[in-house]
């Protein structure tokens, strides 16, 4: 029992010394723009539905960054898994491409942005249905092309990287056994080469998410943001809270965190396999 | 005869464009229901020659051909058996046992049932609902054993199935085999470094050369199953293969 207490209080350990040395800095410096009380953000934190200085709420800033970012990460998801599958099973294929998408990878996300302006300007999914009022408007031009296309460079090459080395890890004999069975090519796909590679394809779903997650700030610090936890921080520190913009780093922190921690749940549960099997 | 294999060659290109012959114009006819195991010395071919027979691997010049047509690409008619890691981690042993059978789009209560019962043959039936890692090293190749006679192969090609198991249980499991192989008769061919086994288990044992592997010579054993090693024509004919195998390997390195 003893042991027990010890193991779940030991994780709290250092959030709780930050928690005191904010308390008495704060208290020292005494600047609400510096470094604001712990018990103002607190506060922002525990009523995320009330409106900020004509900003909206923080729950409704941070599930707006929530769609977008799941919008980026599916389009990464969606081009990365196929594309890393295919390149990781067939030489030729990867070595069509691997030059190709490797002279992208080292540019991050945020050199994109002038191009990306250039190109898709503050158009919207809005823009793309033709709608220019309404209440599908407001919701839909909070998905600008811009941001979702950083959201999606971030996520896309980890999910990439991942789907190729687990494809190309998979043991030979495991498919040669599924041809001698009888396997199709497709079905050599899909019931063997994937889920083979799928521990790996989760890990790097995890990454890429994480990753296209802290892509969210730039992207919402583009022209035409007028929502989204990015846009409250920057906006909030126009306006010197920077007890908003602590809330706001916390609530990202915070989100990131349950992402990720679902992630490692549904890897341990259903690909426990992965950590005997050779 | 079901299988036949004509002048079979193959020749593999190393990274530095070097050109290495595995196998040499092998001609090897199987009759049905036979059990032929292939002997050489290590390096000499002869999972190679299981590859192309089995379609995975195309010869580079010859053929095989199984009941009048040739084989280009693998199928659930020649079956096959690897030494290790050919379960598929992620199925529970029942589920690895019908893998075949849902390929060919078998019903799930159906192809469990013939499942079951090639569990039952090979005595895994009370861990059906296991996971691959969870067996030991014998069981995991009695499963892949299961696995291959469930999808009724009418020929079973099997690569040093029980190479990396101890000797117990690789002297245990070869009697298994025989028992299954007298009561649901396929033609095997079995590949081996084991003289001692290929002397116990085969019809005929074929006896490759050092690399490039071509057939040395094909020595019967009239011998009634079930054999015994203290047999002194099992010790001679032990005796006469590995000193074959020794010329093989001491020509070469001269």
């Amino acid at each position: 029992m003893k042991e027990k207490i010890a193991s779940l209080l030991v994780p709290t350990i250092a959030p709780v010394l930050l928690f005191v040395i904010w308390i008495v800095f704060a208290w020292r410096i005494g600047n609400q723009v510096i470094l604001p009380q712990v018990d103002s953000v607190i506060a922002l934190l525990s009523n995320p539905t009330d409106d900020l200085v004509s900003m909206g709420s923080l729950a409704s800033n941070v599930a707006v960054s929530l769609v977008r970012v799941l919008m980026g990460y599916m389009v990464a998801a969606a081009l990365g898994i196929p594309i890393g599958v295919i390149m990781g099973y067939y030489a030729l294929a990867f070595r069509l491409m691997d030059t190709f998408l490797n002279l992208f990878r080292p540019i991050p996300p945020l050199a994109w942005v002038p191009l990306v302006m250039a190109w898709f300007g503050v158009a919207s999914m809005a823009t793309a249905l033709g709608l220019e009022t309404g209440r599908m408007y407001v919701y839909l031009n909070n998905l600008k092309f811009s941001m979702v296309f950083i959201i999606f460079i971030g996520g896309f090459y980890p999910i990439l990287t991942s789907s190729i080395h687990g494809v190309k890890s998979v043991n030979r004999t495991l498919i040669d056994s599924a041809r001698i069975l009888g396997a199709s090519e497709y079905q050599v796909f899909s019931r063997v080469l994937l889920p083979a590679a799928m521990p790996s394809i989760i890990n790097g779903l995890r990454i890429g998410l994480g990753i296209s997650w802290m892509c969210l700030v730039s992207a919402e610090m583009l022209p035409g943001s007028i929502s989204g936890v990015g846009y409250l921080i920057t906006h909030a520190y126009t306006l010197a809270s920077t007890d908003i913009v602590i809330a706001g780093m916390i609530s990202i922190g915070i989100v990131g965190t349950l992402m990720d921690r679902l992630f490692s749940y549904v890897e341990s549960r259903k690909y426990s396999w992965r950590r005997v099997a050779k | 005869m079901i299988l036949r294999a004509e002048n079979v060659s193959k020749t593999f290109e190393t990274k530095s464009g070097e050109r290495i012959r595995a196998v040499d114009s092998v001609d090897l006819s199987v009759g049905k229901n036979d059990f032929i195991c292939i002997v050489g010395p290590s390096g000499c071919g002869k999972s190679t020659m299981l590859r192309i027979i089995s379609g995975l691997e195309p010869a580079t010049t010859g053929s095989v051909v199984f009941r009048e047509r040739e084989v280009k690409r693998p199928g659930p008619e020649i079956g096959m058996v690897f030494q290790e890691y050919s379960l598929f981690p992620w199925l529970q042993v029942i589920d690895n046992v019908a893998a075949g059978l849902e390929f060919s789009g078998m019903k799930k209560r159906e192809r469990w049932n013939i499942a079951k019962h090639y569990l039952d043959v090979v005595a895994m039936s009370e861990f059906a609902h296991a996971f691959p890692h969870e067996l030991s090293g014998g069981m995991r190749q009695r499963v892949a054993i299961a696995r291959a006679f469930a999808n009724d192969p009418e020929i079973l090609l099997m690569d040093e199935p029980f190479g990396s198991l101890d000797a117990h249980t690789r002297i245990l499991l070869q009697k298994e085999l025989l028992r299954i192989w007298e009561s649901h008769r396929k033609t095997v061919l079995f590949v081996t470094h084991s003289v001692d086994e290929a002397v116990y288990l085969a019809d005929r044992v074929v006896i490759m050369s050092a690399r490039p592997g071509r057939i040395r010579e094909v020595l019967p054993v009239d011998m009634e199953r079930p054999r015994s090693r203290a047999n002194p024509l099992f010790g001679r004919l032990t005796d006469r293969i590995l000193q074959r195998l020794e010329e093989e390997v001491t020509g070469r390195s001269i």
